[in-house]
């Protein structure tokens, strides 16, 4: 048979190209765009190269929003990740338990992140929030408008009641597809309790727990709506997250240039720390050991 | 080392099993010998795995005792009875190096690291496993793995019997018959007492001195490879064990004479006085290749229509039809073979004579 060539096959690749281009590439390059230009009005721009990035880069109100953020999502990631294995551990394994179960806990993720907002506003109001009121009754002055530390304990406890559920859900279902003679042989070879977590369950939940670890890191480090519903980013700046001091640039300011530098530098501390953790839980493990 | 008996066993998945059908399990007693090497086979769903768990102990049985040594261990869980367990997949601690798979048993049991040393070292000696040991588990072929599933076993000195649950599942046939010989040599070997399970009767009869056949919960028949071959004790064993199964007719009985569709068939004298008394259906069973067939008629032969050869290679395998009833018979491949009209005759004494589905004897 003579063999058949032809350029044809790029149409057949055409589609996704275009769908990635309207989806991501454009869009990305309209924020470049704004980025490295001074825009006054329509055919009014002046080059401006790299100074958005540099004014951006030793903004100092930048810089505390950004440490603010990797202690927010470090603490998601110490607090959750742990906290919902354990809860998944705890589940019943059959029965009818097992529904009522994942239902609760899957309720949190189904509320609209700024009703969950509002819903906490209410809930830890002093005066006559369930949690708030509960606290002040016994005697701790809790109020997180005026105080940050509180702020910040009402704003993890959200965050935390918000998306362990998502935690539970995956080290579920991963610690539910480990074959049942895992467990027969650990118990023919005499294991105990610890020992089936961490040489059985741990590593069998090791590709769950990997998506867990991205997933909570890259929406705990994108989060806007809850804290910004909650406390608008006080009192001060107290719970001032990257994003909501990107919105407050953007938006507020209407300083479209230096919020696209901040946007790709947000993206690409994003991009950056997922594909760290990706290598490294993915090689946890991994290496020969003597 | 270890005898087990099993007392009146019984067990049912049900909490409140209510008649003979929601039994698993229905009245298994049976004594293995310490040292023997024993093949369970039957269907998927008859009842071997779970009869396999309450051995080990993973399962409580809902009824009867097991004893190990005269020693009633029911309620024991499996870590305190002297027994290991190969399942289906090979299981492995992936996180963990050869060596430490083969440790993990005898750690988890506070044996001396030195001691530990000294174990693992020699049962991967037996195993062919000793260029592996600092390897880690997970990236090896499936029979090593499988391998380390039974090294976990032999390590621990006070394991006295080994179950198999259909360990060769997984495994490429070319390296089936390597395992099972290294399973028959570490028997030699060790002389512990071996529980092989398996729906594979090549497998059953090559590992084991003696064979149980499990039926629907039952243990139908207790045997060598032979006994089951030549005498099956149920009508169940006949179809199971050979390929193909054993013919069975249905028949009336007239003294010495079965009558099958009309024609007669004559059998030996103590199996018709016997089954004179019988209860239930009568039936008549002979294996294919006790099946005489000839090219014209021949004292005590019978017509039959020859309806497919089929060539199996050494062998040919030919279907027959007796009035309506089907018939197969094994053939060696240079006997010739008639185009269409034969005569089959029923050796007396290879032909069975079965009621209600038993033998009788």
């Amino acid at each position: 048979m003579e063999k058949w060539e032809s350029n044809k096959a790029w149409f057949l690749v055409l589609p996704v190209f275009v769908i990635v281009a309207f989806s991501a590439i454009i869009p990305l390059m309209t924020v470049v765009n704004y980025s490295v230009q001074d825009i006054f009005g329509p055919g009014q721009r002046i080059f401006v190269g790299t100074e958005f990035f540099k004014s951006v880069l030793s903004d100092s109100r930048l810089h505390e929003a950004l440490w603010r953020q990797f202690i927010f999502s470090g603490l998601v990631l110490l607090i959750e990740i742990p906290l919902g294995v354990l809860i998944a551990l705890a589940m019943p394994k059959k029965g009818g338990w097992v529904s009522v179960n994942l239902v609760t806990l899957a309720l949190p993720l189904l509320i609209p992140w700024n009703v969950i907002g509002t819903i906490w506003i209410i809930f830890t109001r002093p005066d006559i929030g369930l949690f708030g009121a509960a606290i002040n009754g016994l005697g701790v002055a809790f109020d997180h408008t005026a105080k940050p530390l509180d702020a910040w304990i009402t704003v993890m406890l959200m965050e935390i009641w918000h998306w362990t559920p998502l935690v539970v859900l995956l080290a579920y279902a991963g610690l539910r597809s480990i074959p049942e003679a895992y467990y027969q042989a650990a118990k023919i070879d005499g294991a105990s309790a610890w020992a089936i977590f961490r040489y059985i369950q741990l590593p069998k939940m090791r590709g769950v727990l990997t998506i867990a670890v991205l997933l909570r890191f890259m929406d705990s480090f994108l989060i806007y709506a809850e804290p910004f519903v909650l406390t608008g980013g006080g009192p001060g700046n107290s719970t001032t997250f990257l994003s909501i001091y990107l919105v407050k640039i953007a938006v507020g300011q209407f300083d479209l240039g230096p919020a696209a530098a901040f946007s790709i530098i947000y993206f690409l501390i994003i991009l950056l720390f997922s594909f760290l953790f990706y290598q490294a839980l993915q090689n946890v493990g991994k290496g020969e050991k003597v | 080392m270890a005898k087990i008996e099993l007392h009146n066993i019984a067990h049912s998945y049900l909490s409140n099993p209510k008649n003979e059908s929601d039994y698993a399990l229905k009245r298994i007693q049976y004594e293995w010998e310490d040292g023997g090497a024993y093949a369970l086979l039957g269907p998927s769903g008859c009842g071997k795995t779970t009869l396999l768990n309450i051995i080990s102990g993973l399962l409580i049985p809902s009824e009867g005792q097991v004893l190990y040594n005269g020693r009633e261990v029911t309620a024991l869980p499996p870590d305190k009875r002297n027994i290991a367990q190969v399942f289906q997949f090979p299981v492995l601690y992936d996180t963990m190096s050869v060596f430490d798979n083969l440790a993990f048993p005898l750690r988890n049991r506070g044996v001396r690291e030195t001691d530990v040393r000294i174990r693992v070292l020699e049962v991967a000696e037996i195993l062919d496993l000793t260029p592996f040991l600092q390897k880690k588990a997970a990236g090896l072929t499936a029979d090593a793995k499988q391998k380390i599933s039974l090294g976990r076993g032999l390590v621990r000195s006070d394991v006295a019997a080994i179950l198999f649950d259909e360990p060769l599942t997984v495994i490429d046939p070319h390296l089936k018959w390597h395992l099972r010989r290294k399973l028959k040599e570490i028997h030699d070997q060790l002389r512990l007492t071996l529980i092989y399970v398996t729906h594979d009767q090549v497998e059953a009869m090559t590992f084991a001195e003696k064979v149980m056949v499990m039926y629907e919960g039952e243990l139908v028949q207790i045997g060598t490879p032979q006994d089951l071959f030549e005498t099956p004790q149920h009508k169940f064993v006949g179809y199971f064990i050979g390929s193909p199964g054993m013919n069975f007719l249905e028949c009336t009985l007239h003294g010495n004479i079965a009558r099958v569709n009309g024609t007669e068939i004559q059998l030996e004298e103590k199996t018709a006085a016997l089954g004179g008394n019988a209860k239930g259906k009568l039936e008549l069973g002979i294996r294919p290749m006790y099946l005489e067939v000839h090219d014209k008629a021949v004292a005590g032969g019978i017509p039959v229509t020859i309806k497919t050869i089929e060539d199996q290679g050494s062998f040919r395998i030919i279907t027959l039809l007796l009035a309506d009833t089907i018939l197969r018979a094994k053939l060696p491949e240079d006997k010739p073979i008639p185009d269409k009209h034969a005569w089959v005759r029923f050796p007396p004494e290879k032909t069975r004579l079965f009621a209600g589905a038993r033998l009788i004897r």
